[in-house]
């Protein structure tokens, strides 16, 4: 066993883990039930989680390496998340909801990176993130619909 | 099931060398690729703590440390603008963020997988890996070398003046390209690699100077010959033999055509 300490959701996290446990095993045993099992070969997002800031994908990544850094799952984001996911439901682009967190923390990451993105530039930081029911456009429809409220609030 | 019975986080590439002399150890990278196969791994060696995460530069290279992830190599400014943004399209169709976020240059590069994007745009520029004990080999050489014991510590990319563009085909994006193509001019010498054939990327030099009289329709058709003969291409799911080969004979066609700005 390796002992690690980390940080998920802003609370110090110390635990005994396997080597070879991954983190989205982990994150599930701590209670982070927004973090969700999907292909597991690096292909669908649904496990995207936040490590020092940047997305990666929780079923491909170690325990082991997480330690010592600063781990957010949308447990920890529901405020930033609160400011678009309305956005997204709106244009029934949630559906069966499965991809949604996953979904959800890209786009946190995405509008983190890009505050004002081209449709380019969402179509391309969302690639990573596979869903079954919406054909994306709806997504697209509602990121955009949110970008264009935001910026007019501003005017 | 991919197993790992020990994790180290290796203190020193010196360390990291000692334990990789056992077989049943593993350096990793990335780890994106390694994850998916069924073996079992003595004791994982992480050398995620040895700063080879940056990317270095000087007035004659680029200094890309192994660890360097897709992601730093497709947002890097210099790089991108001494390769005319040639490493940025090499790499932006690779699965996702999430997924360029972990990949690494280094595993990449001493995967020589078939499929590789990178290894394939690399190979057009000048470009050299640093081995911990091997020292410093042309990628060329390198990528023809069977994988060994040694650690792959950084990829240099000397600054010679180049003129470099990328291609590949891909039957959806973010999927594994059915065909990569990178071609350079580099001293006035053409140079054109292929991967995704669907084997490892092999690179073809214009030594025998078909190109040398100049880049037109007449030199690009046979030079496109010329690199669809010498280079071997092969039959998978994504595509056959025939369809590659013709693939690979477009793509260097329009590469020539761009980087000599006929079209």
């Amino acid at each position: 066993m390796i002992d690690i300490t980390l940080t998920l959701n802003g609370k110090k996290i110390s635990d005994s883990v396997e080597p070879d446990s991954i983190l989205l095993d982990f994150l599930r045993d701590h209670k982070c039930y927004s973090v969700k099992r999907g292909c597991e070969t690096t292909n669908c997002g649904l496990c995207t989680v936040l490590m020092d800031d940047m997305p990666v994908l929780s079923c491909s990544m170690l325990t082991a390496r997480a330690n010592g850094h600063k781990i957010l799952t949308l447990e920890g984001l529901q405020e930033e998340a609160s400011e678009f996911v309305g956005f997204i439901a709106d244009q029934g682009a949630d559906q069966c909801g499965f991809c949604n967190p996953g979904f959800v923390m890209n786009t946190i990451a995405l509008l983190r990176e890009y505050p004002d993105p081209t449709d380019d530039e969402i179509k391309s930081f969302l690639a990573g993130n596979l869903c079954r029911c919406s054909g994306y456009e709806g997504q697209l429809r509602g990121i955009r619909n949110f970008l264009n409220s935001r910026s007019k609030e501003a005017k | 099931m991919f197993t790992i019975q020990k994790y180290v986080c290796a203190s020193s590439l010196e360390e990291a060398y000692e334990l990789n002399q056992d077989k049943n150890n593993k350096i990793i990278a990335g780890m994106l690729w390694m994850r998916l196969g069924k073996g079992k791994v003595n004791t994982a060696i992480d050398i995620s703590g040895l700063g080879l995460d940056t990317i270095e530069e000087d007035d004659e290279k680029f200094s890309i440390g192994a660890m360097v992830s897709l992601r730093t190599l497709e947002k890097h400014e210099s790089l991108n603008s001494y390769t005319n943004n040639a490493v940025c399209n090499a790499v932006k169709d690779i699965v996702g963020v999430q997924f360029r976020n972990q990949a690494t240059i280094g595993g990449s590069i001493w995967g020589r997988f078939g499929f590789s994007d990178v290894l394939t745009v690399f190979l057009a520029l000048d470009t050299y890996v640093e081995l911990y004990k091997g020292g410093i080999v042309p990628l060329s050489k390198f990528a023809e070398l069977k994988e060994d014991n040694d650690i792959l510590v950084r990829i240099i990319v000397k600054k010679t003046p180049i003129k470099v563009t990328y291609r590949a085909v891909r039957a959806q994006k973010t999927d594994f390209p059915v065909l990569t193509c990178a071609t350079s001019i580099i001293n006035g010498v053409v140079r054109t690699s292929v991967g995704a054939r669907p084997g490892r990327a092999k690179l073809v030099i214009d030594n025998s100077g078909i190109l040398f009289s100049g880049i037109n329709e007449d030199s690009i058709t046979k030079f496109t010959s010329y690199v669809a003969d010498t280079i071997p291409t092969s039959k998978n799911l994504r595509g056959s033999a025939e369809y590659r080969t013709h693939l690979a004979k477009v793509l260097l066609s329009r590469n020539l055509e761009e980087l000599e700005g006929l079209k």
